[in-house]
């Protein structure tokens, strides 16, 4: 096992979920390469090959512009998560190329102090070990949620 | 017939004042499972698409009844009960797939697909022991079947024989707009379902609501993409409770209506990094850009810009709906389409950029109206009539979602 890349990883996914969880979501487009493509499914579309996605998205810019709308324009109550990653398996691909697949579940807890299990699914991403500043970046991140069912809204990234 | 309390008096204004009591009622509610779903109205089933080929099959629900809907060997769409008539067991358990039959996973009773009892297990009993008598009718009881009607590849069911055709039932004008959405043959890109804190009917007025739209959904009004000021209009169909408004959305409006007017969604300085999601195609060659129709009690059809959908809104109790969305290009839409219809999903669903406040916002109304049975809501924009209307600072085909019902239900 490369304990290296199993590391690097590893740190990659932590440094992500922790972005999200503390609201530095306008760090979140820059875990992407610049043309990193983005979305978000159910298990079910995506083992019927089905492409409808809940967040699409397949550039850097394409994720800004959902940071700026969420920051900007939509209307929600303030929310925040609690990522749990776990599982991770990894592989590489080539020298420059490794893919990854690891669970997650997300506590969303309301302003309210409702606190819930929103989500739980697969994280199935492509990784580019020497991105930009040699940081190890996704190319690309499919998030697959286990249910077809969403709460209410899903406002924040996952 | 369901006991709703006498208190239960609509106010003397008529269709201008909604009672918050409807949205909170459990008699309410279970006279609406009676009189709505399984009356005379027309239950939107799903895309003929999602069942091609005879033997598919789907689960879905007419209100909190289960239903199953088939394509039966001859090929004709099929609705049915999914209650097993020996002890009422659900018949199908899976969401979708192809079968030849469809057997009771608890004693086996077997049905095909137009919901005919066509097996008991050991009716006639084992070596003359057990079994039926001879004049035993375990069919009266079988799964009730309703009538479908596939209009433009969407499916509809009723269980009363007095709902007139689905296009009488919409009327011409909305019916109209159905053809042109539908104007091909269609393919499922996929689908979800969000679950709403909310009565079923605070989402179907707000899908109805023309005049939330820009000033609840910020994302559209700060690009100047939906705002009132610009062409459209609404038209009321049926007995009021369908309806159609459409938007020709100009990306570069001049209008200062509601600078001046101070509202929220008019604050600018506001620029999207990449645009290139909102480059539409005028696929249907009217300049309609946006596109919203529903069918009484809970039909929704979808076009915003390339993004079509269809939506099926589903009751789960007084306070819960479930909105089950579907995505849909055309057969014969390209690569080039077929990425920009993936872009542009991010406009609706759980996460839509001019949707996603939706599901909070009757919510909203829920959790508001807690303490309020007694009071009721104004509903007075536009007038105090059920009208077609070239403006959308109206509430016209709210009025017309209350006025057909009330008939239903005697209200």
């Amino acid at each position: 096992m490369d304990i290296q890349l199993q590391l690097t990883i590893e740190n990659l996914l932590s440094r992500y979920v922790h972005a999200i969880d503390d609201d530095r979501l306008e760090e979140w487009p820059g875990f992407f390469v610049e043309k990193g493509r983005y979305r978000i499914t159910t298990a079910e579309n995506y083992e019927r090959g089905l492409p409808l996605s809940i967040i699409y998205a397949d550039s850097r810019a394409m994720l800004a512009d959902r940071v700026s709308a969420l920051r900007h324009a939509n209307i929600y109550e303030a929310q925040r998560y609690r990522h749990a990653v776990s599982s991770t398996l990894v592989e590489r691909v080539n020298a420059d190329t490794a893919r990854a697949n690891s669970n997650f579940h997300i506590v969303r807890i309301m302003h309210t102090g409702e606190s819930m299990l929103f989500a739980s699914g697969r994280y199935l991403d492509r990784i580019r070990l020497n991105g930009e500043g040699g940081e190890a970046m996704f190319e690309e991140r499919i998030v697959v949620l286990d249910s077809r069912a969403i709460d209410t809204l899903l406002a924040i990234p996952i | 017939m369901s006991a709703v309390s006498e208190s239960r008096v609509w106010p003397a204004e008529g269709l201008t004042r909604v009672p918050y009591w409807v949205y909170q009622d459990a008699d309410i509610y279970a006279r609406e499972q009676e009189r709505i779903y399984r009356g005379a109205v027309w239950n939107f089933l799903g895309l003929e698409a999602e069942l091609p080929e005879p033997g598919d099959f789907k689960t879905s629900f007419v209100g909190e009844m289960p239903v199953v809907v088939t394509r039966d060997p001859g090929g004709e769409l099929r609705c049915f009960e999914n209650r097993c008539a020996h002890r009422g067991a659900l018949l199908c358990l899976k969401s979708r797939g192809n079968t030849k039959e469809i057997a009771c996973v608890y004693h086996n009773w077997t049905y095909d697909l137009q919901g005919n009892l066509t097996g008991v297990a050991f009716r006639r009993g084992v070596r003359g022991q057990g079994g039926m008598s001879e004049d035993a009718q375990p069919e009266s009881q079988a799964p009730r079947k309703l009538r479908v009607e596939a209009f433009c590849g969407l499916m509809f069911g009723t269980l009363a024989d007095s709902t007139p055709t689905v296009e009488q039932y919409v009327g011409p004008e909305v019916a109209a707009k159905i053809r042109r959405v539908m104007k091909a043959p269609v393919r499922v890109l996929g689908g979800y379902s969000q679950i709403l804190p909310s009565n079923w009917k605070l989402y179907f007025e707000n899908v109805k609501d023309t005049y939330h739209a820009s000033l609840l959904h910020l994302f559209f009004s700060t690009f100047r993409l939906n705002r009132l000021e610009q062409k459209g209009g609404v038209i009321v169909g049926g007995d009021g409770g369908s309806h159609v408004s459409f938007t020709m959305m100009k990306s570069d409006q001049s209008g200062d209506e509601y600078e001046r007017a101070g509202m929220r969604s008019a604050s600018g300085g506001y620029a999207l990094q990449a645009p290139q999601m909102l480059e539409s195609v005028d696929e249907f060659g009217d300049g309609v850009t946006l596109q919203i129709l529903t069918v009484f009690p809970g039909f929704v059809l979808q076009q915003i810009m390339n993004c079509l959908a269809v939506r099926q809104v589903l009751p789960k109790g007084v306070a819960g709906t479930e909105l089950v969305w579907t995505a849909f290009g055309y057969a014969s839409d390209d690569e080039k389409m077929a990425e920009l219809r993936m872009k542009q999903s991010n406009l609706v669903g759980p996460a839509g950029y001019i949707s996603l406040e939706d599901g909070a916002a009757t919510g909203f109304v829920q959790r508001g109206v807690a303490g309020a049975s007694a009071r009721a809501s104004v509903v007075e924009m536009g007038g105090r009539t059920v009208e077609s209307n070239e403006s959308r600072v109206t509430e016209t085909s709210v009025r017309g979602l209350w006025q057909q019902y009330r008939k239903h239900m005697g209200l």
